[in-house]
């Protein structure tokens, strides 16, 4: 235990020495604020130019997390960089000479990079809960006491933080960031979302992993989905450990 | 002590080393010779646990490197200038690699002293020169103060001084009683710092010897005569009982006899001779000479090493 100690105390110096960390983790704070304080305030402008439905589905907690989705991009590649930097950059060499028990090696980059994924999402999702609700205004918003709104909220920070380590899973197989990235944040941000909007399609995309996800975020349970809350956290809690053991079985194969 | 048993790596098709076996005993420099290409690195790589081996293994001390418990403390190694992150400063990067080996900070410090490093310490990795680079490299190295070294091309790709620094630490540590292993595809290198040499080529070991005997067996002198009347020099040589062979530019060399003993000849014959002269095959020329025949070499159990030649 106390070897894996000094190892996850390795891995947290190497992840606060480095700008481009600090930086996505920074980013990934001040985006989502910054995008829920702008959606609050268009929102408080445009509610009474909705449809009838629109208001009658108007979920102030769901539409305040609006901005989690570009912080997240921040966060994903705050794991993608953690894992795939130490191959792209040839730290793993010093790394595993140091700690070369790459179980180890690899528990400890995984702990510290989900505890601070888990840190931030806490301060960031809370911030923007707060943000978010100030800027749609009392006569429309949701209080953290309403219900289903804290567990929204913890269902937010679940899903940026799974999300965040199913990233460092997928970095570890891949072992490269840019080549990580450019699937990761596609998949995530693009194809996800288009695929989960054609109705015919949705069927199956909701089962992806950042669809699965998202359905914790919202104050209410969709209609449109298979899934619920809780049905989401475990298939993306699967999705997380399917992707743990792939960069694992790749790091053991790993040749350097 | 570091072992390595009937080591083999092979890349697909192309062999990298090939039932590789040798040890090195504590409390000297063995130097790990070979041309580039020729297995060093990965050898070393595979004692470190970062390569996989086809088959055979190495241990430190009687252990795999993995299962050793904070393992800078008892090996420190040399294996890449730039296993550092590029955006990290020379500080930090040794000071994650102390706290992983529960070394004390205070270390980080002193081995950046021990390498001249101090002024950069808050620099970033991306900013040093390769010499700078290789210095932290040896810094890493040196940071758990362990009694067991593999250095790795340490000399490669740095300046007059930088080598010179280099072979005085060296030295240094040696002193202090540790066990190095210090690789270089410079014969002349090795000469200066080890006391015993193991040789590979093609993966395969060519010799197992102390420098002394590898020097002895070696660095062979031979004779050098430029002359127009070669017959005549050669018969001349060969009724004295003189063996002559022809060098690779036409001239003559001859073994085994002195300066004195041809020029004598010569002057008792009355041949012209445009050149007399003393040369010596340098100990790179063997060692090249060595590595070149080793596929020939390979299966002899005693190679003859034979004298190298001026070109």
């Amino acid at each position: 235990m106390s070897a894996l100690s000094s190892a996850v105390s390795f891995e947290m110096t190497k992840a606060r020495t480095v700008r481009s960390t600090v930086w996505s983790l920074i980013f990934c704070f001040l985006v989502s604020v910054a995008i829920a304080l702008l959606f609050g305030w268009v929102l408080r402008g445009a509610y009474d130019d909705m449809s009838p439905e629109g208001k009658a589905g108007f979920d102030p907690v769901a539409s305040g997390y609006n901005g989690l989705r570009l912080g997240m991009i921040a966060l994903v590649v705050f794991g993608v960089v953690l894992v795939g930097s130490e191959f792209s950059t040839g730290t793993i060499r010093s790394s595993l000479a140091a700690v070369p028990d790459r179980g180890r090696f690899y528990a400890a980059k995984i702990i510290t990079g989900t505890t601070i994924a888990l840190a931030v999402s806490v301060i960031t999702t809370f911030a923007t809960f707060f943000a978010a609700q100030t800027a749609i205004g009392s006569a429309r918003n949701a209080s953290i006491t309403d219900q289903g709104a804290l567990q929204a909220t913890m269902g937010a920070i679940i899903y940026m933080t799974l999300l965040c380590t199913f990233s460092m899973g997928v970095a570890a197989v891949l072992r490269s960031p840019a080549l990580s990235l450019g699937i990761l944040v596609p998949l995530f941000f693009m194809v996800s979302e288009i695929l989960n909007n054609l109705p015919g399609v949705q069927k199956v995309a909701q089962f992806l992993p950042d669809a699965a996800g998202q359905i914790m975020m919202r104050g209410d349970p969709p209609e449109s989905t298979v899934l619920n809350g809780w049905t989401g956290v475990g298939l993306l809690t699967l999705w997380t450990a399917a992707a743990l053991f792939a960069g694992y079985a790749g790091l053991r194969r790993w040749d350097g | 002590m570091i072992e390595v048993h009937h080591l083999t790596k092979r890349y697909g098709a192309a062999v990298a080393v090939d039932e590789l076996s040798f040890q090195v005993r504590p409390g000297q420099v063995t130097g790990f010779l070979g041309p580039n290409g020729a297995g060093k690195s990965t050898t070393m790589r595979v004692i470190m646990g970062l390569c996989r081996p086809t088959s055979g293994y190495g241990l430190i001390d009687g252990r795999p490197y993995p299962e050793l418990e904070r393992p800078l403390r008892q090996v420190g190694a040399f294996l890449e200038a730039k296993a550092v992150h590029p955006g990290r400063s020379v500080y930090h990067h040794l000071a994650g690699l102390a706290k992983s080996n529960r070394i004390p900070e205070s270390r980080v410090n002193e081995t950046l002293a021990l390498v001249g490093l101090q002024t950069v310490a808050r620099k970033r990795a991306a900013g040093l020169s390769l010499g700078m680079a290789q210095r932290l490299g040896l810094a890493a190295a040196l940071l758990g103060n362990p009694p067991v070294l593999l250095l790795d091309e340490p000399v490669n790709g740095l300046d007059p001084e930088g080598i010179l620094w280099i072979r005085g630490l060296i030295r240094r540590l040696a002193d202090e009683g540790r066990t190095i292993l210090v690789s270089s595809h410079l014969m002349s290198e090795m000469a200066l710092t080890a006391s015993h040499l193991i040789v590979i080529g093609r993966g395969r070991l060519l010799a197992d010897t102390t420098i002394d005997d590898f020097i002895a067996r070696n660095s062979r002198s031979f004779v050098r005569i430029r002359t127009p009347e070669q017959e005549r020099v050669r018969d001349v040589l060969t009724a004295a009982g003189v063996e002559a062979r022809r060098g690779p530019d036409g001239a003559i060399e001859v073994v085994g006899a002195s300066l004195e003993q041809v020029g004598e000849l010569i002057g008792r014959h009355h041949v012209t001779v445009h050149e007399v002269s003393m040369r010596s095959a340098s100990l790179e020329e063997a060692f090249m000479q060595l590595t070149a025949d080793s596929v020939e070499y390979r299966d002899d159990a005693g190679p003859a090493f034979p004298a190298g030649r001026m070109g």
